[in-house]
């Protein structure tokens, strides 16, 4: 075995002085790469620029009225979609779990259904459910025509809702797979009952597994709630239609979506950022399965949705 | 002395594999029994299915008059709901090996758990008597830390508090000390060895060759899903009858 010979011997009595100053490592690959990524940028925006596309009719659109008013309506039916997606994810995910078959099996056919079916058949099928069920009849409780109760903005928080509970219920599911069995045979012996372990003991530590998995159905949320526009539901994107119908400045406006869009997906992803940051902190043991759970359901949701 | 556990010719199967071949088990009130025996014998699945964690194939236990997870009526075992099988497991106090402590739940937070949620004691009295007992397995100090900061010794002896707090009439103990780096042992065998110098009822699956033979009332020895040895410490561990537990001694002992 022979040791490579340095290039230039130093001697012991040539050494420098622990103090000597140093002189990191040029880069050059970085600096071209930077160099030819600023020029490529250049040029599209110049490409962009120099384009047919009226800025000043981006600019002009970009805070009208009817705009501002579809993002708020974007927003609402995110939310409300969102809210009614976890209430779902959650009550149908215990429901996989459950010990009563049917309940069990309940919950896969929901899944089965919901996760099968294409988000934008759903919101059509919501949309039109009063042909299938002309009246909306509860004994003294509700007796009105259906189209009268599922307006554009119901279907659409339903059918948005309806097909983000599927995902998260087996998102759920898998949560509550991953928190530790001694745990809930530690609780069995203390004498809880399952519904007393499931609240007090699995759900806690669940909904701190879910929390990733949550901002990203936000993010996707707020781009699928754009959907909505197809069943006349007036969010921004219809309302963007309905502008350029009449004036012609597709791409105008269309650009002016995109911009409302990735700030809110922005700020979306800022506070996900947060709150995923404040949770890794305190539950630092349960680290490792959670980065397992958050690419399982990325994949999930890349899947499926895409 | 009165007899706190019954456990009456207990099978158990796992697949085609026999690992309880009908076992009996008499515990008086303040008796400390050890059960020893190579790996795989079926310690823990005897001990798992005295408080029902395990549902045995045959055979039943009884305690404070009743028969675990079972109601007879006219010699038929009838199965009982959930609730009140839970209501007798609470007279059994479990600690496990992986001491398997609530991770989102403080120190004081894992004690008082089963006092609120069960027994439906208040907040201020459940933490009382919770501090006496951190006190006792001398973790009262570290009442606020998360299960994820504790060493292994410091989670066992709190795991045993936790166990200690719904006031079991019987404390199992699974191989407590097993996970255990060994110079963290010696706290928990510590705290137990308190437990039965207080009169504490224990059923201790356990290694520790030493402390059976310096607190155990009786030590059984298991070997493949059957009791092969059983009586004083130092009768069964000095001078057993059985060669198969010959073995298994001479090999843990040397």
């Amino acid at each position: 075995m022979t040791t490579p010979k340095p290039s230039q011997w130093l001697q012991v009595s040539d050494l420098p002085g622990p103090d000597a100053p140093r002189r990191q490592l040029a880069h050059p690959g970085r600096w071209i790469s930077g160099a030819i990524g600023l020029l490529i940028l250049a040029l599209l925006v110049r490409a962009f620029a120099m384009g047919q596309i009226r800025w000043d009719v981006v600019g002009q659109f970009l805070t009208a009225r009817v705009i501002i008013v579809g993002f708020g309506w974007t927003l609402l039916i995110s939310a409300c979609a969102l809210a009614l997606g976890v209430l779902l994810g959650l009550g149908f995910g215990i429901m996989r779990t459950a010990a009563n078959p049917t309940l069990r099996f309940a919950a896969w056919l929901y899944v089965w259904i919901f996760r099968g079916t294409p988000v934008l058949l759903q919101l059509l099928i919501w949309f039109n459910i009063g042909l299938v069920f002309p009246r909306l009849y509860i004994p003294g409780l509700v007796d009105e025509r259906m189209v009268d109760v599922v307006t554009p903005f119901v279907a659409a928080v339903l059918g948005l809702g309806v097909n983000e509970g599927s995902y998260l219920t087996e998102v759920v599911r898998g949560g509550i797979g991953s928190v530790d069995r001694g745990q809930i045979e530690a609780a069995n012996t203390l004498g809880m009952t399952p519904g007393q372990t499931m609240r007090r003991i699995v759900l806690p530590q669940t909904l701190r597994l879910i929390l990733p998995v949550l901002g990203n159905s936000a993010v996707g949320m707020l781009k699928f709630s754009s959907l909505a526009a197809t069943i006349a539901m007036g969010e921004m994107l219809n309302a963007a239609q309905r502008i350029y119908f009449i004036n012609g400045a597709v791409i105008e406006l269309l650009f002016v979506c995109s911009i409302w869009y990735l700030t809110g997906t922005t700020l979306l992803s800022t506070g996900q950022f947060y709150l995923e940051r404040h949770f890794g902190q305190s539950a630092a043991s349960a680290g490792s399965r959670r980065q397992w759970f958050k690419t399982r359901s990325r994949q999930a949701i890349a899947s499926g949705e895409a | 002395m009165s007899l706190a556990v019954k456990a009456v010719g207990i099978r158990k199967r796992f697949g085609t594999h026999e690992v309880l071949k009908g076992l009996d088990l008499d515990v008086s009130y303040g008796e400390v029994v050890c059960i020893l025996g190579p790996s795989g014998s079926g310690k823990s699945t005897f001990l798992r299915c005295i408080n029902h964690l395990e549902v045995p194939n045959a055979g039943y236990v009884w305690i404070d008059g009743s028969i675990v997870g079972y109601e007879p009526r006219a010699g038929v075992l009838h199965e009982l709901p959930v609730r009140r099988l839970r209501a007798q497991q609470r007279q059994l106090g479990m600690v496990f090996q992986h001491f398997n402590l609530f991770a989102h739940r403080t120190v004081l937070g894992n004690v008082i758990e089963g006092p609120m949620v069960v027994r439906g004691l208040r907040r201020a009295e459940a933490e009382a008597r919770a501090m006496e007992l951190l006190h006792q397995v001398g973790m009262a100090d570290r009442a606020s830390s998360y299960p994820s900061r504790l060493s292994g010794g410091q989670k066992q002896r709190v795991a045993i508090a936790r166990a200690l707090a719904m006031e079991p009439r019987v404390m199992l103990f699974d191989e407590p000390t097993s996970a255990l780096d060994p110079e963290l042992v010696g706290e928990v065998l510590e705290v137990m060895r308190g437990l039965a110098r207080g009169g504490t009822t224990m059923i201790v699956v356990t290694h520790e060759i030493g402390f059976a033979r310096e607190v155990a009332d009786r030590v059984l020895v298991m070997i493949d899903g059957e009791i092969r040895e059983m009586g004083k410490p130092e009768q069964v561990l000095s001078n057993p009858g059985d060669p198969r537990v010959r073995t298994f001694l001479s090999r843990v002992l040397s």
